[in-house]
């Protein structure tokens, strides 16, 4: 056995999520090219990068939604999607693994047949077993966070944008996950229900969730990032902490894309 | 004595006829929307070696009349071993004529289901089968609410095909009273009231159901 397959296997750190050596391809065009990317307990992770980058890619890789065809994705130590040998898992520890993270999709995704609270508790209680009381006890909470909680009895329907996309990011909580990820969670809304949503996800990040976001909010990005990666023809180009990313990034590239962002 | 007091005087019969329809449109439907259920779920992907026979069964059932099909299940059936009385070949004909029908009704709502929908399922850890019984056939079936009345208004009016396999259902009592006392236009106009009361009482419930689903964006009622 070669040296890069011992090293390949080796248990991961106490990462939250540890991404070696990942390659997806769609009809041949490479999406993602031996990205590698460690998000630590704790940590606030922005991928930015122009449309097409791989980076909405990326982050759907980490919960299996893509399926890359090289490398490996562990989620709080725990491998995601295949087993060590390289084969797919079953479709059970498959599911289970995936409730480990959170997942909040740009078109928010809601269940519309269930009111507010039971799409808080849907997953809670038949993914995870939890009983109802304790499942809407913890809704409640996590509703009153998100500043939902007023509308916990509406049907999606009658709910804005930005509050589907609260009770979304508290519906996603509620699955109790290692590492939530956001895909262009701001991008479906219009820009006066922005802020409330930017809002949450910094109240978040305040209260130590890890979190990976896919995001197009420069200063957003800034103010909430441990770390920025940049994305570009499913490399990383550039990845450094936010001061340095935005003050005094290493790449033209980087400089351009910023320039055109400001 | 004249013609409509001769029928009210065999109103047992109708009764016991109107009893027996019921009880055959009510056992057959509901086994008719399980195999409409069971059918969108087998034909949820990722089985081409089920989904394709499924397919052409459903369509097969669909080019047949039923009544053909009654008469297969009911004559047909013996030379292969299986004998069923008329009262059970009928409800096994209706259940799986219409739940072909129920299929396809289903199938062409999934074919529109938001895939966005079921990432989110699966993002939040549910497996194949919960997410179906869950999150997407109550969806399927409050988007299809409409088209579901229409087809238990089928099923109901198909019924009265039985009468040819034997079966003592409503149809069969004005059939039978029709030709005892020769009145078939009061014997039959007695059976369509029947039919329709039975139909607008369906049509009522269904449209009930709708505010259900109106509340949660699916339909205007």
């Amino acid at each position: 056995m070669s040296e890069a397959g011992i090293e390949s296997r080796k248990a991961p750190t106490d990462a939250a999520v540890a991404i070696r050596n990942l390659s997806k391809s769609f009809d041949n065009v490479e999406v993602l090219r031996d990205v590698n990317l460690e998000v630590k307990k704790g940590d606030v992770v922005t991928i930015l990068g122009s449309s097409g980058s791989g980076k909405s890619t990326l982050l759907r890789c980490i919960n299996w939604l893509e399926q890359p065809e090289r490398g490996s994705i562990h989620i709080a130590g725990e491998r995601i999607g295949t087993t060590d040998d390289g084969r797919a898992m079953s479709v059970k520890a498959l599911a289970r693994v995936r409730a480990k993270t959170g997942m909040v999709f740009q078109g928010f995704n809601l269940w519309p047949h269930l009111n507010v609270l039971h799409n808080v508790t849907e997953a809670p209680i038949h993914v995870l077993g939890k009983s109802r009381h304790e499942a809407e006890a913890h809704a409640r909470e996590l509703l009153e966070k998100v500043g939902m909680s007023h509308k916990m009895d509406a049907y999606p329907n009658t709910l804005s944008g930005g509050q589907k996309q609260r009770v979304a990011i508290a519906r996603a909580l509620a699955m109790q996950p290692e590492v939530m990820l956001f895909d262009e969670p701001t991008s479906a809304l219009d820009p006066e229900l922005v802020g409330e949503v930017l809002g949450v996800i910094k109240d978040l990040s305040a209260e130590g969730y890890t979190m990976v976001i896919v995001t197009h909010e420069m200063a957003f990005s800034r103010a909430v990032s441990d770390q920025v990666v940049f994305l570009e023809k499913g490399l990383i180009i550039e990845q450094a902490d936010p001061e340095t990313f935005f003050t005094n990034p290493a790449t033209e590239r980087v400089q351009k894309f910023l320039e055109r962002h400001d | 004595m004249n013609n409509w007091q001769i029928l009210w005087q065999a109103r047992d019969q109708f009764w016991s006829g109107f009893l027996s329809t019921m009880t055959i449109f009510g056992l057959s439907i509901s086994a008719a929307f399980l195999i409409g259920c069971v059918m969108l779920y087998l034909l949820e992907g990722s089985r081409p070696r089920l989904a394709m026979p499924l397919r052409v069964f459903i369509d097969g059932m669909r080019m047949l009349p039923f009544l053909i099909l009654a008469y297969l299940l009911y004559y047909g059936l013996p030379g292969l071993g299986i004998r069923l009385d008329a009262w059970w070949s009928g409800i096994g004909a209706l259940a799986v004529y219409h739940g072909c029908y129920f299929a396809e009704i289903f199938r062409g709502a999934r074919l529109t289901f938001p895939p966005g929908q079921v990432e989110a399922a699966k993002a939040h850890g549910f497996t194949k089968g919960k997410m179906f019984l869950r999150l997407i056939l109550p969806q399927i079936i409050m988007q299809t609410r409409p088209l579901l009345g229409n087809q238990l208004i089928y099923a109901l009016k198909d019924t009265a095909f039985l009468v040819i396999i034997t079966v003592q259902e409503l149809t069969a009592a004005a059939n039978s009273l029709s030709g005892t006392y020769f009145i078939p236009t009061e014997a039959f106009i007695v059976v369509i009231g029947f039919y329709w009361a039975v139909s607008i009482v369906m049509e009522v419930i269904i449209k009930q159901c709708g505010r259900f689903s109106a509340r949660r964006g699916f339909d205007n009622v």
